[in-house]
């Protein structure tokens, strides 16, 4: 479960002044469902997924994370997460087998779980064929499957996404896409940081549109159609946030 | 803190850092091999100029000493020097290294042998010049035969002793045990030696684990473990220590055996047979004895302020956003830590509670005491409580540093 209440977070900036990345988000997240943040370049998504993530501190509000507090409880909301984004690489130097215990380690977990589970995900990633391979020598696929793995090693309650397909081929995208859904039916709360419609279209039970720091519009993918008049997610999407011309 | 997980990300950084060429090549190759071959390739070198200045005989022209036909022909004689005709640009001769030396035999010298009276003989030389130096050395030696011979002949014709114009000899002879004598003489190198490479040592590792981090993009990934960030800097940063004494250890036992080998191996060269045999006696000449006991004590003296350097670089290297913007900021650093060390070379200043408060000056001269055997455990305490003290002020500045999020993620 995520629940956050009046998330906000300021930054300042010495040519801008204060800036209020994220403003007054609310939302909740049940397990077993996608909640999707749709919103473009610049429009808070990664403050509030870092905020849910306990890597950046909010300035206002509150959220709790699998029952934790992100504020008061950080350690166990990390303990509860599983963090994936286009700026969470690998450790060049290390396997992929020894990326993953690394992180079963800092999650608490003795060597002999960390064995079994990185069997399992490595069956079910089809991983054995790189598995003691260094991840600086890994094709982007390769480089996603062990991310995957790394989420997964302590089997977190959530799972958070922050443009995971970014700058993705096709097929290794769909393969994301696939592995998110795979979370939802394991009944993970998942949340999905985006700005392609056609991912929120395929994968998310919830959407919220998110611009300017600000949740302008949130509801199920029907909702949304039938509330604004449009079946198709792009149009919705600038009618929202308020014409082609904002940026 | 959960020594547990500072385990854990001290042993992946370890392992990492281990696999990374630039690392290894900065902390355990360099450090290692620089020394000898330094000191190989300048002997070699130095050894092969010598040897070529020795085997030739110095051109020197002669000068004047029309009216001194035999001091002239001792000059042409000897064949430790080769007599050239003079000319007029000998000066210019000299200076392009055509002559070794000239040697100006004033009016009237010979006569004046004869009759008692005192002349000056002047040699003109390039200074600085190692053949032309040698060209002096022996027309030196020359003169300075023929003037023992005229005292000698002069005193002899008034029936004078010889010994008479020697009425005592001045000896000198060392008091100080020779630990003292050596801490003297290397005391201040040393340990300006260890402090700089304790730098060095530090900050590859430091700047890999954290600008580094950030430009490739792990440390995100890292963040998102549920260990503390003060474990995370913690383990991070006794890598970046492990590196700084790594690197000061095995420069130093390069060091130490590079000079005790190479120089018993040069010594044999230099002076054939006989050296060798005694090269082993002279080595107490040529390597000067500290106490042993004091290259321990500035070892424990070195940990806090290895502390303090690792923790310095590793937080300056926390703000950059990129691998080079963090060189840019870590390497006029050097300068800061040079200074105090290069003062505490310098001869005639000793340790006072002032100096004592000071970082790295005191490290500096009060190594060089320790070496020397000298102990003042009154400042030995201060200082090493101090250096504890800036040292955790450091480390907690760095766990600081690592929790503030414009810092780590600096756009």
């Amino acid at each position: 479960m995520i629940d956050a209440h009046n998330l906000t977070k300021m930054f300042r900036d010495k040519k801008r002044g204060e800036i209020r990345a994220a403003d007054d988000i609310t939302f909740r997240v049940a397990p077993g469902q996608i909640y999707g943040l749709l919103g473009a370049n610049g429009a808070g998504k990664t403050t509030t997924l870092r905020m849910l993530a306990t890597l950046l501190t909010p300035t206002g509000g509150s959220a709790t994370v699998a029952g934790f507090d992100v504020v008061r409880e950080p350690q166990k909301v990390r303990a509860n997460v599983g963090f994936l984004a286009a700026s969470t690489a690998l450790y060049g130097r290390l396997t992929a087998r020894e990326m993953i215990a690394y992180f079963g380690k800092l999650n608490g977990l003795a060597d002999a779980e960390i064995r079994v589970r990185t069997k399992r995900l490595a069956d079910e990633l089809d991983m054995h064929e790189f598995l003691d391979r260094r991840c600086d020598k890994f094709s982007t696929g390769m480089k996603q499957k062990t991310s995957i793995a790394r989420t997964l090693i302590h089997d977190p309650a959530v799972m958070i996404f922050d443009e995971p397909t970014l700058g993705l081929d096709v097929m290794t995208a769909r393969a994301i896409v696939k592995f998110v859904r795979e979370c939802r039916d394991r009944g993970k709360t998942v949340i999905y940081s985006t700005h392609v419609m056609s991912e929120v279209e395929k994968l998310c039970d919830t959407v919220g549109i998110i611009h300017g720091g600000k949740l302008l519009a949130e509801g199920t993918l029907p909702a949304l159609r039938a509330s604004h008049g449009e079946q198709d997610m792009e149009e919705i999407f600038v009618k929202v946030v308020g014409g082609e011309d904002t940026k | 803190m959960n020594w547990n997980n500072i385990i854990t990300v001290y042993l992946k950084e370890l392992k990492d850092s281990l696999r990374d060429r630039r690392t290894l090549l900065s902390t355990i190759i360099i450090p290692t091999l620089v020394m000898p071959l330094l000191f190989f390739t300048f002997g070699a070198v130095m050894m092969k100029i010598d040897r070529q200045a020795r085997a030739e005989t110095p051109t020197v022209m002669v000068l004047g000493g029309d009216d001194s036909p035999a001091v002239v022909a001792r000059l042409k004689q000897d064949t430790r020097i080769r007599v050239v005709p003079a000319v007029s640009d000998w000066k210019q001769q000299i200076s392009d290294k055509k002559v070794r030396a000239a040697v100006m035999i004033p009016e009237g010298f010979e006569s004046g042998l004869k009759s008692g009276a005192t002349a000056t003989v002047t040699i003109y030389n390039y200074t600085g010049e190692s053949k032309s130096r040698l060209g002096v050395e022996q027309v030196e030696r020359i003169f300075r035969e023929l003037s023992a011979v005229t005292v000698e002949a002069r005193l002899g014709a008034r029936g004078v002793p010889v010994a008479l114009t020697k009425p005592f000899e001045i000896s000198r002879a060392n008091v100080a045990p020779p630990e003292k004598v050596g801490g003297n003489i290397v005391g201040g190198f040393i340990p300006y030696i260890i402090i700089i490479l304790c730098f060095t040592g530090a900050m590859y590792p430091a700047m890999d684990l954290t600008a580094g981090e950030k430009e490739r993009g792990t440390m995100e990934t890292l963040l998102c473990s549920p260990v503390a960030r003060g474990d995370i800097v913690v383990g991070k940063f006794l890598m970046v220590l492990t590196a700084s004494i790594a690197t000061m250890v095995l420069s130093l036992v390069s060091m130490a055996l590079t000079f005790v080998l190479g120089g018993s191996y040069f010594a044999a060269k230099m002076g054939g047979a006989k050296a060798a045999a005694g090269a082993t006696a002279q080595m107490g000449g040529v390597i000067p004895i500290i106490d042993p006991l004091g290259v321990f004590g500035a070892f424990a003296m070195i940990l806090p302020v290895a502390v303090l350097f690792s923790a310095v670089i590793f937080t300056v290297a926390l703000f950059a956003k990129s691998y080079k913007e963090a060189q840019s900021y870590v390497a006029p650093m050097i300068f800061v830590v040079l200074l105090p060390a290069m003062i505490g070379i310098a001869p005639g200043i000793e340790l006072n509670l002032t100096l004592s408060l000071v970082p790295i000056l005191n490290l500096s001269l009060v190594c060089k005491e320790m070496l020397s055997g000298v102990w003042h455990w009154n400042y030995i305490a201060i200082i090493f409580g101090s250096s504890c003290v800036y040292a955790a002020a450091a480390l907690a500045l760095a766990v600081r540093m690592f929790n503030r999020e414009d810092v780590i993620f600096r756009a």
